[in-house]
């Protein structure tokens, strides 16, 4: 299951060269910095530009290649745009229902029902397009798009328009949502916090040209990885969330090990992109909020005690970066200053015991 | 109040047939120009078409009137085409005024299109198209009701701008009662016949009748407008 793509595509900033292999499957994100050519290789995936010579074949089927060109509406593509695109003449529900009704009979696989629960649309099905917000306009457009029972879906920095709140309000649904109906997405960004709870590949992209795909885990492994341009180290802990306790507390934890887990502090709303029980969560943990301890210290209010082996150690200017590798397999980044790191006597393959405050991972 | 007479009558009939069908026709043709004009990649090409469909705003009616006559006479090119073909002669016809006051209205139908499709944007109809939507289903469902202001607009002023042709009927058409006389040029006819209170009867007519259509192009643009605030 890949998209393969190539083409050699001059526009007036940019030289777009392609010649690689996507993998479709789960979430895909495409990320780089503004006019990197982000959306024109969306564009030229999607036919909505017809770019001479290039080639574009999605799962074997030719959408491009020499003469043959199927336009979009053949192609079988869910589009979301950073812009909402709802069609304002349309009520909510007319809208959301445009793709499911021009879908064959026999291609539908996603059903209203499920999309409307999925995305919590109820409420505002026969409302008038204007009336709603930002996040529940971008809501509608996903949920419309995914009507259509899409071969692909291509969301193009779909959050970067909303606010925060309304960021919140969207992003726990797409996941979820390509959990449940098994379609996979390419998800074009610039927001690392995106790319860390969304994505299960990676592909940097820099000046139209892309880099080999890797899987979110080595993305993220690397402390100089593209994704930390601009924006602060951190890696991401992937378990299972359990019920919350008396004291609020939730648990997360690893499925490989039992004895790895992390307690969080209440709600966790930011951190985690899937907040329901029972589910894969993942919880974004900042390398500046992991300390290091040589022993666990139980007379401590630090509950999250993880043992863990230190696999590379960075030094810079004034601190020092240490890569972690978790009992079960997983990786951390600690960011300790340089005083503490020659204290402690740290080296590399030592066994130590990385410390974070639960309500660090809010 | 009214006493019009068969050949005012005529005249009337006449120059709705002539609005209504060149409207009909403009829209066809108006409609794909505009389109490709709001949307156009070669600028030097877009301006000369640009200029082209324009001229007739600047242009004494009866220049095009003339060009048409050379063009459309049993000597010109388009007439003797016609005339080998086994076809009748355009000029001082229903027909050959018919295609003068297409290309004579032209701009107004061209111009408020390509305005309304150029504040469309090629957005909603990307994302119709992803949705599944074929080149005349976008058209029929999203162009149409989205640029609704935009037709009614190009169709009242092209309706509008024919009746008040006269310039280029009057040199390609003459006066043929129910074939090119059109009310324009009865009342140029009344005038010049001191029948004055005939010219005055339908030149009032004509006013009442463009000042509404007018107002309610403003008003469709006020709307337009109040709606995209």
């Amino acid at each position: 299951m890949s998209l393969r793509i190539k083409a050699n595509w001059q526009r007036a900033q940019l030289n777009l060269q392609i010649d690689t292999n996507i993998p479709t499957s789960g979430i895909t994100a495409i990320f780089g910095r503004s006019g990197c050519g982000k959306t024109s290789l969306l564009r030229l995936i999607a036919g909505i530009e017809r770019v001479k010579n290039a080639e574009v074949l999605f799962n074997q089927q030719p959408w491009q290649i020499d003469s043959k060109f199927e336009p979009i509406e053949r192609r079988r593509i869910g589009l979301v745009l950073q812009q909402p695109s709802l069609l304002p003449h349309l009520s909510v529900e007319d809208n959301l229902l445009y793709g499911y009704k021009r879908t064959p009979l026999a291609e539908r696989r996603v059903h209203p029902e499920l999309i409307i629960n999925l995305l919590s649309l109820s409420h505002f099905l026969g409302s008038d397009v204007s009336t709603l917000s930002g996040g529940q306009q971008q809501r509608v457009v996903l949920g419309r798009a995914l009507l259509t029972s899409p071969q692909l879906l291509l969301l193009d920095e779909p959050f970067s328009g909303l606010d925060n709140q309304s960021k919140a309000e969207i992003l726990p649904f797409v996941r979820e949502v390509v959990e449940r109906t098994n379609i996979p997405v390419l998800l074009v960004t610039h927001d690392t916090r995106e790319v860390e709870k969304l994505a299960d590949h990676v592909v940097f992209m820099e000046n139209g040209r892309l880099a080999p795909p890797q899987t979110i885990a080595d993305a993220l492994h690397q402390p100089f990885s593209p994704l930390f341009i601009g924006s602060e180290c951190a890696s991401i802990f992937v378990g299972i969330l359990q019920k919350t306790d008396d004291f609020g507390r939730q648990k997360v934890s690893s499925t490989k090990n039992d004895g790895c887990y992390l307690w969080l502090s209440q709600i966790p709303t930011a951190a985690v992109y899937n907040t329901k029980h029972g589910f894969d969560s993942r919880v974004r943990i900042l390398a500046k909020d992991v300390g290091i301890a040589l022993a666990p210290i139980p007379d401590i209010s630090i509950q999250n005690q993880l043992s863990a082996t230190i696999t590379d150690i960075n030094h810079n200017e004034n601190y020092v970066l240490l890569t972690l590798k978790l009992e079960d397999g997983q990786i951390l980044h600690s960011e300790i200053t340089a005083y503490s790191f020659s204290k402690l006597e740290l080296t590399f393959g030592i066994k130590i015991v990385a410390m974070i405050k639960s309500l660090a991972l809010d | 109040m009214t006493n019009l007479n068969v050949e005012d009558w005529q005249a009337i009939l006449l120059t709705l047939k002539l609005a209504f069908a060149s409207t009909l026709i403009l829209l066809v043709i108006a409609t794909p120009l505009a389109w490709w004009l709001s949307d156009a990649k070669h600028q030097t090409i877009k301006t000369a078409i640009q200029a082209i469909v324009a001229l007739p705003l600047v242009l004494p009616p009866t220049v095009l009137g003339f060009y048409l006559l050379i063009l459309l006479g049993p000597e010109g090119l388009i007439g003797q085409t016609l005339g080998q073909m086994g076809l009748p002669n355009m000029a001082f016809s229903f027909s050959g005024i018919l295609l003068a006051s297409v290309l004579y209205s032209l701009p107004f139908a061209v111009q408020p299109l390509q305005q309304a499709f150029e504040q469309l944007g090629r957005q909603p109809i990307e994302v119709a198209a992803s949705l599944g939507a074929g080149p005349i289903d976008r058209f029929l469902t999203v162009i149409l009701p989205m640029c609704k202001g935009g037709f009614i607009v190009a169709a009242t002023l092209s309706f509008a701008h024919t009746l008040g042709e006269f310039g280029v009927i009057l040199m390609l058409g003459g006066s043929i009662p129910g074939e090119t006389k059109v009310l324009s040029i009865l009342i140029y006819d009344h005038a010049e016949a001191m029948n004055y209170q005939g010219a005055s009867q339908l030149s009032l007519g004509l006013l009442v009748f463009s000042f509404v259509v007018l107002v309610l192009v403003y008003r469709v643009r006020q709307q337009q407008y109040g709606q995209r605030k």
